[in-house]
């Protein structure tokens, strides 16, 4: 296999040897877990393992949740009050798993935006990009549905309005929303589905995970130099990498403590500061809440989702161009699920050999924008349809896609890139080696 | 292939194409039923027609009733909502059909068109009363009543505005409120359905 060269698993007891020549199942977790890793990894390729720990503990909260919960549209809201007050510890599970879903997000942006950042989306790692933009759709489709199953007023409007974009489809729209939903409307079918592929998607994630972390495996890390390990000899590898196990795990599970610090605070002491007050009255298909906002990680595409309107020339333009098939609201729903697909194929619309953003002088900056861009659009999300906002969401929508088709591309021509140092263990001796402190 | 030179149908090569069409035929028939389990159940479908008794609405008021999962907003209309939506020129409005299941694909959304009239009735009785869909055309939510730039109805999702034949305005509602198929039964019932 065309890895890092490195030591692998030798069996020497005898039962060790027995088991290795009928399932080398040691072998393939020692090779895993001491995988070579560049030793200049700085404190932004924590996020994977941040991620890991969130998959578990959705999946375990989860799965003991559900010994309580009941889905159906008469019970799933007292059910889930009966978890808060009657069941053990239940407000806490309860607690942990709804904010565990926002530290997951967290999690899944900065992983995101690091390999934005870093050009980690690259080649050879394109399979990994695109393995991880399908677990982060999955990710999001887990995390609506399981809004759902609370059946607040939050849940069954902000299903009503999602599933409500496949209805924009043309042609098939009606009748597939109509088969999403089990029905006319949100009710009992819906409601039991949703809870039905909630259970199942996570399992779905963690199978594919696996295959994000094999292809990562198999090319190796990238890391802040965006220079590859050099795999001329083994000994050369090595003065690059340092094996995950022990020096990384034990990094990451420091990164871990300290956030999971936060996280508890967050769980005890404010575990409704990121939810809202609606989803405790119980859903009523008659009266629509006031305002309705989705969970904060979804923000930022329910913004480009609402910045296309009627008035925008561009959607007035295709909406002529395609004799009517396209309006406003179709438009929209293709923006928002444009703006993931143009991220997943940023591999191919990047047209820099320069990996990493350290060596990119123009690109850090249209990249800090993007960073200040995500963040707006997260914020204009949340406000309540104005002028002003529509403004502003459309400028921050057209930069979204702007970044991605435009700028990308052209900055691989334009830009002159700095010359990055020649191996991993130059910017590592750099930063902490004996040649950076000539006092000694 | 054992058979590369042979570019003549052999008997395998019929096995072959006979048994992946069989495994085709086989896959789809397993998928099919599980797809289909997603429909409406019958149940569901049971509920399709409904009696409602509007006796009790007052002009100026809205009755709600909820109708295969949706609500329907039923609205005896005062003389002046009558009046205001008779105003504008359904030519200009970014919706001009009349978005009626009772009438033909191509009607126009004049106020006539929108209104639903109990047998026989003359005078504001014939165009007072408006039966639609009490969901917004954008993305499904419930609109709001008596609110919006023209006096109508405001979505309070992506901030649609309809006017007082519930037809859209403004926003990024593409379509006017439909309204369903709903007949009077005598002066004072109404058959959705």
């Amino acid at each position: 296999m065309a890895g890092i060269p490195h030591d692998h698993y030798e069996p020497k007891s005898g039962p060790e040897k027995w088991v290795h020549s009928r399932l080398p199942v040691i072998g393939l977790l020692y090779d895993t877990i001491m995988i070579p890793t560049p030793k200049n990894l700085n404190w932004m390729w924590i996020w994977g393992i941040i991620l890991t720990f969130c998959l578990v503990m959705q999946i375990v909260t989860g799965i003991v949740l559900v010994m309580h919960y009941t889905p159906h549209v008469d019970m799933a809201f007292a059910s889930v009050e009966h978890i808060m007050r009657d069941v053990n510890g239940g407000f806490m599970l309860r607690y942990l798993h709804a904010n565990g879903a926002s530290l997951f997000f967290l999690a899944v942006y900065l992983h995101i935006f690091r390999g934005l950042y870093y050009g980690s989306y690259k080649a050879p790692r394109e399979i990994t990009w695109i393995i991880g933009m399908i677990i982060y759709l999955l990710m999001m489709a887990t995390g609506f549905m399981g809004y759902v199953l609370p059946w607040g007023q939050m849940s069954f409007w902000g299903a009503t309005v999602i599933t409500g974009l496949f209805g924009a489809i043309p042609w098939i729209g009606e009748s597939l929303q109509v088969w999403l939903l089990g029905g006319p409307a949100v009710d009992n079918a819906t409601l039991n589905r949703f809870f039905s592929l909630h259970y199942l998607l996570p399992f779905v994630i963690a199978g594919l995970v696996a295959v994000h972390i094999w292809a990562f495996h198999s090319t190796g890390n990238n890391n802040p130099t965006g220079v590859e390990v050099r795999r001329t000899s083994k000994e050369d590898a090595a003065k690059d990498t340092l094996p995950f196990w022990p020096y990384f795990v034990l990094k990451d599970l420091f990164a871990l403590a300290v956030i999971l610090a936060v996280f508890f605070a967050i769980v005890g002491f404010m575990p409704n500061y990121l939810g809202h007050p609606d989803n405790y009255i119980e859903a009523n298909p008659l009266a629509t809440p006031a305002h309705i906002v989705p969970e904060w990680y979804f923000l930022p595409f329910y913004a480009i989702l609402r910045a296309f309107t009627a008035d925008v020339w561009l959607v007035q333009f295709l909406h002529w161009l395609t004799g009517g098939i396209i309006d406003a609201k179709f438009f929209g729903v293709l923006a928002m699920f444009g703006a993931i697909a143009v991220m997943a194929l940023v591999p191919w619309l990047d047209t820099s050999r320069t990996r990493s953003g350290r060596y990119r002088p123009m690109f850090k900056w249209w990249f800090a924008l993007l960073a200040l861009d995500f963040v707006i659009l997260m914020w204009v999300g949340a406000q309540t349809p104005t002028n002003l906002t529509g403004w502003i969401s459309l400028i921050a929508a057209a930069y979204w896609f702007g970044y991605f088709l435009v700028i990308l591309p052209l900055l691989g021509v334009i830009e002159k890139p700095t010359t990055p140092p020649a191996t991993i263990e130059d910017d590592f001796e750099a930063h902490y080696g004996s040649k950076s402190h000539p006092a000694e | 292939m054992s058979h590369a030179e042979d570019h003549e149908g052999t008997r395998r090569d019929f096995l072959y194409y006979a048994t992946a069409g069989a495994g085709a035929v086989a896959a789809g028939a397993a998928i099919w039923p599980l797809v289909n389990q997603m429909n409406p159940s019958a149940d569901v479908q049971a509920l399709s027609s409904i009696r409602v008794d509007v006796s009790g609405v007052e002009t100026g008021t809205q009755l709600t009733v909820k109708w295969r999962g949706k609500p329907v907003f039923i609205r005896r209309r005062t003389q002046e909502e009558v009046d205001k939506a008779k105003e504008v020129d359904p030519a200009t409005l970014p919706d001009s059909n009349a978005r009626n299941a009772n009438l033909t694909g191509d009607s126009m959304a004049t106020d006539e068109n929108r209104a639903t009239a109990p047998e026989g009735a003359e005078g504001l009785a014939a165009e007072e009363w408006l039966v639609m869909m009490g969901v917004c055309t954008h993305l499904g939510c419930v609109p709001l009543g008596e609110s919006g730039d023209f006096g109508g109805w405001f979505c309070p999702c992506h901030g649609s505005h309809y006017d007082t034949a519930g037809r859209i305005r403004k926003g990024p509602a593409p379509e006017n409120l439909p309204i369903p198929l709903a007949a009077f039964d005598g002066e004072s019932e109404i058959i959705l359905g």
